[in-house]
């Protein structure tokens, strides 16, 4: 009861001074939560506009038609002893206020052309981030800079739960913020890996759907730097409701400054092929390497399928002979095997030395590093 | 008839002996409009309740920020259900049941022309109810993605989802034979000398609203039976990896779904545009531009369905044809608007509950209507999609507009339907705190929309807390207004209240008020003759 009363009180007063400011000046506007979030793109500003100006011809249309209304429910009441008329047509005034309003609408209708056309206009962008949604989290991909992660929801569980007071951007935080420069034209390409999300900053006016198996785009240029959050604008399930997206715009400066920083950790990320690694720690990733790829015909204990004529590798004179001759065949394919080219050479690596390990073989040369299977790969 | 006591019209015996069955059997067998119509509005009213519920658990959980009643996955079946049964379970069967009771009456035919499809059409809808409500009880919940069904989110729900298909198949049947019966009425069965141009508009609307309906019922069934396929048997309707499309289901469910918006609202004009002139006591201004501007709105529906899509990323020449098109509503719309006002301008007006309700109506569907033009704006709506403005805008249209005017009904036939007048201090009383409740529930979603607040989601952030609390406080309160509603509906049946006189409204001229009060079982077996 204390806090319904509490939020009461405080509601009161932003009621009175929001009424105040408002009415004082129009900039006041933008920050009451009652209009939209104070525009930082050229679109946003034109929505902006444009809302303000249809909002004030729909006010001068509703004080006409229902002054009108109100004076007859005054003036015209039995209980005033008003008669009743009896005319019931009148085509002139028929005609007139179907075709006033008709011009009315070619007066919203232009400036709202304008704006879509802008807004349509996704050509010569300065950079391209791909975004995908998943259930529940953001990919932003930056194009052509190898740079890619994922944005989640950063508000602990307690604070949902009511179990620790709530932070200033509860619910509107995230781990890892899309990060742009400011001034420069994004395009945002959006896609989805499972059901419709819908990516939205309502700083930027941008709000477009990420749908699964198509590509949509979008584009936004920012005018000024800060964070700015929004949500997802599609029902997704059940935790549509926590997949915030944010947007930080920097300084071109500081956007070059975190992109280097960026780069830098995804290739620290990256396997390097000349590491060396010890026996255990790479039998450990080829077990998994092997059951993703490869159990699936040699099966888990390695005992192939004699009926579909697949070896065992369990004592396989391959796996259990020189090491460039295993890594070899498993580059290139034998017989029914493809090649697995595809895979790291730290990932062949892994899974060669765990077939030479497991399921009681006892390959001579028992460890194989990735320089190796780097080496027979430029052969 | 003539012979016949009031006494025994009263207790709703057959004047003739048939031999009908009594008690439940009556209602199970009967092929009496009267008694079908009654059976749906109470129908409609049963569901108004649930759905109702439904709306309050969806408002207790938001009354502010955090997790505290109901978790996000039920939450999501709330908004979906609620959505789905006053839709489908309230406000349809509400128009219908109107439909059942007034068209025989309003045109001076002795009953609806397929007596015995009527009955199947009304006894359809129970099961159906079923089938949605018991959707909550079985593995995997009920069905979660919204009343808009997208998929894929449709596809990942569980069995919920298939007994809501099926539920939709069955009113979707039930509305297709009510649609046919009604067409058939008021073609073939209106009263010598009563030619379609004299007919009262309440079946104009109707007339109309029925062939929305067989046009788009069909679309809907297609629709979810795709949805069913996709999940059960492997067909890729909608699934971008077998060569379909998701955007595809929602062209296809729009296309019923704008359609569908006006078959809420057009049998609401009916019932409004017969109210205004009895108690203006003038005649309806402008009859004729009413019809048409009725046709132009049922026409407009089908051409302007992807507004509801600004965002899936339409083409721009697609953008601005949806757009143009939209907003010329407006001009059909405001035609009806102004008509209304003309009829009441130099009238005698008196304010008795159905009028209340009806202005009630006029000045707060006016507003709906306005924010539906700003939402008509594509660069506009797509800040507003998806929003809490959306979500203020179509209960404007849909509680403020349809359920007002089924209320004013309700005040306005139900001295014919029961012999007794109404409690016009209840009437009162349920009239102003509806209209104020809904107004401190609805009015403050614009501004949570306008800030930013998405639609379908359990918990908000903080700057969204105190209209959101003002929002769950009205809501109570409006919920609790609708038992005076109760209240008063059934002091008349009990004939707690005045006697009603054949024609308690003097302004009032249609057949209906031509009749005793109550109606009797059977009416103008003999048919009036207009002049």
């Amino acid at each position: 009861m204390i806090r319904i009363r509490r939020g009461i009180g405080a509601l009161g007063r932003k009621v009175l001074t929001g009424a105040a400011l408002c009415a004082t000046s129009a900039a006041a506007w933008a920050d009451r939560p009652w209009n939209f979030q104070t525009p930082v793109t050229p679109i946003a500003q034109q929505q902006y506009d444009l809302h303000l100006y249809i909002f004030w011809i729909c006010v001068v249309i509703f004080v006409g038609v229902f002054g009108v209304m109100f004076y007859s429910l005054f003036k015209h009441r039995r209980s005033v002893g008003h008669q009743a008329a009896q005319f019931h047509e009148n085509t002139v005034v028929e005609v007139v206020w179907t075709v006033i309003p008709f011009l009315i609408l070619l007066f919203i209708a232009y400036p709202a052309t304008k704006t879509i056309l802008a807004l349509k206009d996704t050509t010569a962008p300065d950079m391209t981030v791909k975004v995908t949604g998943y259930q529940w989290k953001w990919n932003y991909e930056y194009l052509g800079e190898g740079v890619s992660y994922y944005s989640e929801l950063a508000t602990p569980l307690a604070q949902i739960m009511g179990q620790a007071p709530k932070d200033e951007h509860y619910l509107l935080e995230v781990d890892h913020p899309l990060v742009v420069p400011v001034n420069a034209k994004v395009r945002v390409l959006l896609t989805a890996g499972d059901v419709i999300h819908s990516w939205w900053v309502p700083a930027f006016g941008v709000k477009q759907d990420a749908i699964p198996g198509f590509v949509r785009d979008t584009w936004f240029k920012a005018e000024k730097v800060g964070i700015y959050r929004g949500q997802c604008a599609e029902l997704c399930g059940k935790e549509h409701g926590f997949m915030p997206v944010v947007v930080e715009v920097k300084s071109k400066e500081d956007y070059d400054k975190w992109m280097g920083e960026q780069k830098k950790l995804a290739a620290a990320a990256a396997d390097d092929p000349n590491k060396v690694w010890d026996q255990a720690a790479l039998v450990a990733r080829g077990e998994k390497v092997f059951n993703a790829n490869c159990a699936a015909c040699h099966q888990a204990a390695g005992t192939g399928n004699p009926a579909a004529k697949i070896p065992a590798l369990v004592g396989d004179p391959v796996v259990m002979g020189p090491p460039n001759d295993q890594i070899h065949v498993v580059l290139n394919g034998r017989n029914a095997m493809p090649s697995w080219k595809s895979l790291s050479d730290t990932d062949l690596a892994a899974v060669i030395t765990y077939t030479r390990n497991a399921w009681g073989n006892k390959a001579s040369a028992g460890l194989v590093q990735p320089a190796q299977v780097l080496a027979e790969r430029g052969k | 008839m003539s012979t016949v006591t009031p006494d025994q019209l009263g207790h709703g015996h057959d004047d003739h002996a048939h031999g009908h069955p009594t008690g439940i059997m009556r209602w199970v067998t009967t092929t009496n409009h009267k008694d079908i119509g009654t059976m749906y509005l109470w129908f409609s009213f049963t569901m108004f309740l649930v759905g109702g519920c439904m709306a309050l658990t969806i408002r207790a959980e938001l009354f502010e920020p955090g997790l505290q009643i109901v978790n996000p996955e039920f939450f999501n079946s709330m908004t979906t259900l609620h959505g789905l049964i006053m839709v489908f379970g309230a406000i349809m069967p509400a128009a219908v049941g109107f439909a059942n009771w007034m068209i025989p009456m309003l045109i001076g035919a002795p009953d609806m022309a397929f007596a015995r499809m009527n009955n199947w059409s009304f006894w359809l809808l129970p099961p159906a109810a079923i089938l949605l409500v018991t959707s909550l009880f079985v593995p995997g919940g009920g069905p979660s993605a919204g009343w808009t069904m997208y998929p894929p989110l449709t596809i990942q729900n569980g069995m919920g989802m298939d007994l809501t298909i099926f539920a939709i198949h069955i009113m979707g049947a039930s509305s297709i034979m009510g649609s046919i019966n009604i067409i058939t009425t008021i073609l073939n069965l209106r009263a010598p000398g009563m030619t379609l141009m004299k007919m009262p508009l309440f079946c104009w609307a109707w007339l109309i609203t029925a062939y929305l309906l067989i046009a788009v019922m069909p679309v809907l069934a297609g629709a979810v039976t795709m949805l069913l396929t996709d999940r059960h048997f492997g067909t890729s309707f909608f699934n971008a990896a077998g060569g379909g499309d998701p955007v595809l289901f929602q062209h296809v469910f729009w296309f019923f779904g704008h359609p569908e918006v006006y078959i809420i609202i057009l049998p609401a004009f009916g019932i409004i545009s017969e109210i205004l002139p009895a108690f203006s006591r003038k005649p309806l201004f402008g009859y004729a531009s009413m019809v048409y501007a009725l046709a132009g709105i049922a026409i407009l529906s089908f051409i302007v369905w992807a507004h509801h899509m600004f965002t899936t990323g339409l083409p721009t020449a697609g953008l601005l044809f949806f757009m143009y098109a939209t907003m010329l509503i407006a001009v059909p719309t405001g035609v009806k608007v102004f008509n209304w006002l003309a009829t009441m301008w130099r009238g005698s007006i008196t304010f008795e509950t159905p009028m209340l309700f009806c202005l009630g109506f006029l000045f707060l569907f006016t507003l709906g209507g306005f924010t539906g033009l700003v939402l008509s704006i594509m660069p506009v709506d797509i800040q507003l999609q998806d929003t809490y403005y959306v979500v203020a805008h179509f209960h404007y249209v849909m509680v403020a507009g349809s359920l007002f005017a089924f209320f004013a009904g309700v005040y306005y036939w139900i001295p014919k339907w029961t012999g007794t007048m109404y409690d016009e201090r209840l009437g009162k009383i349920h009239f102003w705190s509806s209209l104020i409740s809904f107004n401190v529930t609805f009015f403050p979603m614009h501004f949570l929309g306008l800030a930013g607040m998405p639609r379908r989601i359990p918990d908000y952030a903080q700057q969204f807390a105190d209209w959101n609390m003002v929002a769950s406080i009205g809501a109570f309160w409006f919920g609790l207004s609708q038992l005076i509603f109760l209240y008063a509906v059934l002091k008349c049946i009990f004939h707690k209240g005045e006697k009603a006189p054949a024609k308690p409204w003097d302004g009032a001229t249609t057949l209906e008020w031509t009749v005793p009060s109550p109606a009797p079982y059977h009416t103008f077996e003999t048919p009036p003759v207009i002049k």
